[in-house]
């Protein structure tokens, strides 16, 4: 029983950062049907400059106050995360939204390699494993039996808040309000006097950002990051998009915990660690088989 | 009217790209102009390849062996070992991946040049590479290799040499392995083991081997788990194996994710040893593991290269040529691998000699009897082309001035 909750929880923190990537993935996807798979290279950049903001900017007095290094990281990260993913918006998908699907996407895997690129290239170090700080110190803390790290517990409180002030958004708010309506029917959309190009810029803003507070947790909890994150991350993360049901907002969450989920209790209880990406993915073909518009595909918030 | 427009932009950009690709062309003839000019005596050129990781996450390891070879060839032109040749470096990045080390090794293979390769870091890129320098009678040494099916001296009772032209320095998991789980019966007085391993040639390999010979000496392995290379959050697998309750866990991998899984098991509280093989054996592995590597065991070839007296002057000389990058755990090897084949080429190539197929037939029978006091102690091979040394050495991971490092536990001979 203990073992079953330590992988739920396992699964569960694993699941939550599939899950903030996702998101970025599913969003773009309703608005403009775009797979956007430079979306995992978004995270990785992130990640590398919520580190460039610790080992640059930040004097070395500041560094082990958590209250100030991490607001301001995850701020760099943030604001690094959504200009690149403007600039790749701006001049590698809009001139392409009236072009076949298949160019933006081609693009897209294009801009993926740009990035990993530009980094590995560029970065001090970033041609291996750069250490990343862990920002949290202290010991692991014990709830009946079940280990969780202070990082692990931080992702997990940040990734759900984020994840319902965006529901939230999407559901209240005015412009959520407009960016259903262009998910809908961008045509229509404009003709009732809504921004679609804004509306669009907007939701690759929001998935930047969330992508790039999800860099900045992996960074912490692995102590390290390399310019290849992105790739594997990115995978994961839009089969997580896939499986809830892609241009579902709730979809992707779910999505990500699922994977997290299935993916822990692989190791566990069914043929071992050799064995979970393999399980991931039959359950990702199943979910397919027997719902092609995945977990949540119709319940739409965004579109499906 | 578009369509005029067209054409000129297409043929705007063919010209450019013909442009481009003869400045390079001509860049290239310049480069080997100089080169024959300066060197006044020496007019002919001999190329030594290296195929190693110089980018990705074992590029710390692969920057060594670059730097290794490099020295070994400016010390062979400072002195005129092979007279009226001149040694070139041919650095290649095989980013530890075995498609990519098929396709430098191709490259390398044509370029008529090259003689001999001093490569790879990876048992699984050399599965690829050896089978490709051999069809082209290109000398291969590795310094690092250590799967013992590379030489073919696993296949009993049928042994037979695999690849003629393929060497190597390092010695093999069979010996690496046992090694360990001598220690670990011996010295840790450990019954009881858990094993994960990456599943490369690599770390199979060496969990295998560790796993015979501890199970020979009387321990229990209690189970073993695999991992992805690359991943990162092994929190999983480590969840599984806590109620096991093993006294030490084998890991048969490399640093990027071995030390991933020493920091991850101090969290979940596992606080048992973690050892491994030369894999792990980097000043990088504490970047990531930090205070939770401390108490890691590995098992790296021969003796420590500041230990000893054979490697003075290598470390001396490595220092004064001010590489940005330590030599780490292959340096010394490599160094010593490309003197190996300097040693036989200087017995192969004369003044007037060509590398042809009869001299490149040569070297490689010269390669076969060369042996020569290395720096990492004598050099030389048996008739599979593997190293007749077989000193390993049991490093632990210990925290010094607030800094984690290797410290030498033991050195030993294994027979």
């Amino acid at each position: 029983m203990q073992q079953f909750l330590q992988q739920l929880v396992n699964g569960v923190v694993l699941g939550a950062t599939y899950g903030l990537i996702a998101l970025g993935y599913t969003m773009v996807y309703g608005i403009i049907q775009l797979i956007n798979f430079a979306h995992g290279e978004i995270f990785m950049v992130g990640a590398f400059a919520g580190l460039a903001m610790y080992s640059y900017v930040l004097p070395e007095s500041m560094q082990g106050n958590p209250f100030i290094v991490l607001p301001l990281v995850i701020l760099a990260a943030v604001i690094v995360s959504v200009t690149v993913a403007l600039l790749v918006e701006r001049y590698g998908y809009r001139p392409l939204r009236r072009a076949p699907r298949l160019a933006p996407l081609i693009t897209a895997i294009g801009v993926s390699i740009f990035l990993q690129e530009l980094v590995r290239l560029f970065y001090p170090g970033a041609r291996s494993q750069v250490s990343f700080p862990r920002i949290i110190e202290g010991p692991n803390l014990e709830l009946g039996g079940v280990t969780i790290a202070r990082t692990s517990l931080f992702l997990l409180v940040v990734a759900l808040a984020l994840m319902v002030a965006l529901q939230t958004f999407i559901r209240t708010s005015r412009t959520g309000k407009a960016m259903r309506a262009t998910s809908q029917d961008a045509d229509t959309a404009r003709l009732m006097g809504i921004n679609t190009d804004r509306i669009i810029v907007l939701t690759f803003a929001l998935g930047a950002a969330l992508a790039a507070v999800a860099g900045v947790m992996q960074g912490m909890r692995f102590v390290s990051i390399d310019f290849r994150i992105g790739f594997l991350g990115g995978v994961k993360a839009f089969t997580a998009a896939v499986l809830g049901g892609i241009g579902n907002i709730t979809g992707a969450m779910l999505g990500g915990f699922v994977l997290g989920i299935v993916e822990a209790m692989t190791t566990q209880y069914l043929l071992g660690s050799a064995y979970k990406d393999v399980a991931a993915f039959v359950v990702l073909i199943a979910v397919l088989v027997f719902r092609p518009q995945g977990l949540l595909g119709e319940r739409v918030a965004v579109r499906a | 009217m578009h369509n005029g427009q067209r054409f000129w932009r297409a043929s705007a950009l063919l010209v450019t790209a013909s442009l481009a690709f003869a400045a390079c062309g001509s860049d290239a003839n310049e480069e080997g102009v100089g080169a024959t000019g300066e060197g006044g005596a020496a007019t002919k050129t001999v190329k030594i390849g290296v195929i190693a990781p110089l980018s990705g996450e074992l590029s710390a390891l692969g920057q060594g062996i670059r730097n290794g070879v490099d020295l070994a060839i400016k010390q062979a032109n400072d002195s005129g070992k092979v007279k009226g040749w001149r040694i070139e470096l041919a650095a290649e990045d095989d980013t530890a991946k075995a498609d990519v080390g098929a396709q430098v090794a191709t490259k390398l293979s044509s370029d008529s040049q090259v003689a001999a390769v001093v490569g790879t870091l990876n048992s699984s890129v050399a599965e690829q590479v050896a089978p490709i320098l051999n069809r082209a009678s290109v000398v291969m040494v590795s310094p690092a290799n250590t799967n013992v099916a590379l030489t073919g001296r696993d296949k009993l009772p049928n042994q037979q040499r695999v690849y003629n032209t393929y060497f190597r320095v390092a010695t093999t998991d069979d010996v690496q392995g046992p090694f360990a789980a001598n220690y670990a019966s011996n010295e840790l007085k450990a019954k009881t083991a858990v094993i994960i391993h990456d599943k490369k040639t690599y770390g199979q390999g060496l969990s295998e081997a560790f796993k015979g010979q501890f199970e020979k000496n009387g321990g229990r392995v209690l189970g073993t788990e695999t991992i992805n290379p690359g991943d990162k959050d092994f929190t999983a697998v480590l969840t599984r194996i806590k109620p096991l309750n093993a006294e030490m866990i084998y890991y048969g991998g490399e640093y990027p994710e071995a030390s991933l899984l020493a920091s991850q098991a101090k969290q979940q509280g596992i606080n048992v040893p973690i050892m491994g093989g030369d894999g792990m054996y980097s000043g990088a592995f504490f970047e990531t593991a930090k205070e939770a590597g401390v108490g890691t065991l590995v098992t790296s070839v021969g003796a420590p290269t500041e230990s000893l007296s054979s490697a003075r002057d290598f470390v001396d000389a490595y220092k004064k040529a001010n590489y940005s990058q330590p030599y780490e755990a292959y340096g010394a090897y490599a160094y010593d691998a490309a003197k190996v084949i300097i040693e036989a080429l200087s017995k192969t190539l004369t003044e007037t000699s060509e590398l042809n197929t009869a001299t490149r037939q040569k070297l490689v029978e010269e390669t076969g009897k060369v042996n020569i006091d290395g720096a990492t102690g004598k050099v030389s091979f048996d008739r599979f082309g593997d190293t007749q040394t077989k000193v390993l050495t049991m490093y632990k991971a210990e925290t010094k001035a607030g800094k984690q490092e290797w410290v030498a536990a033991k050195t030993d001979e294994f027979k």
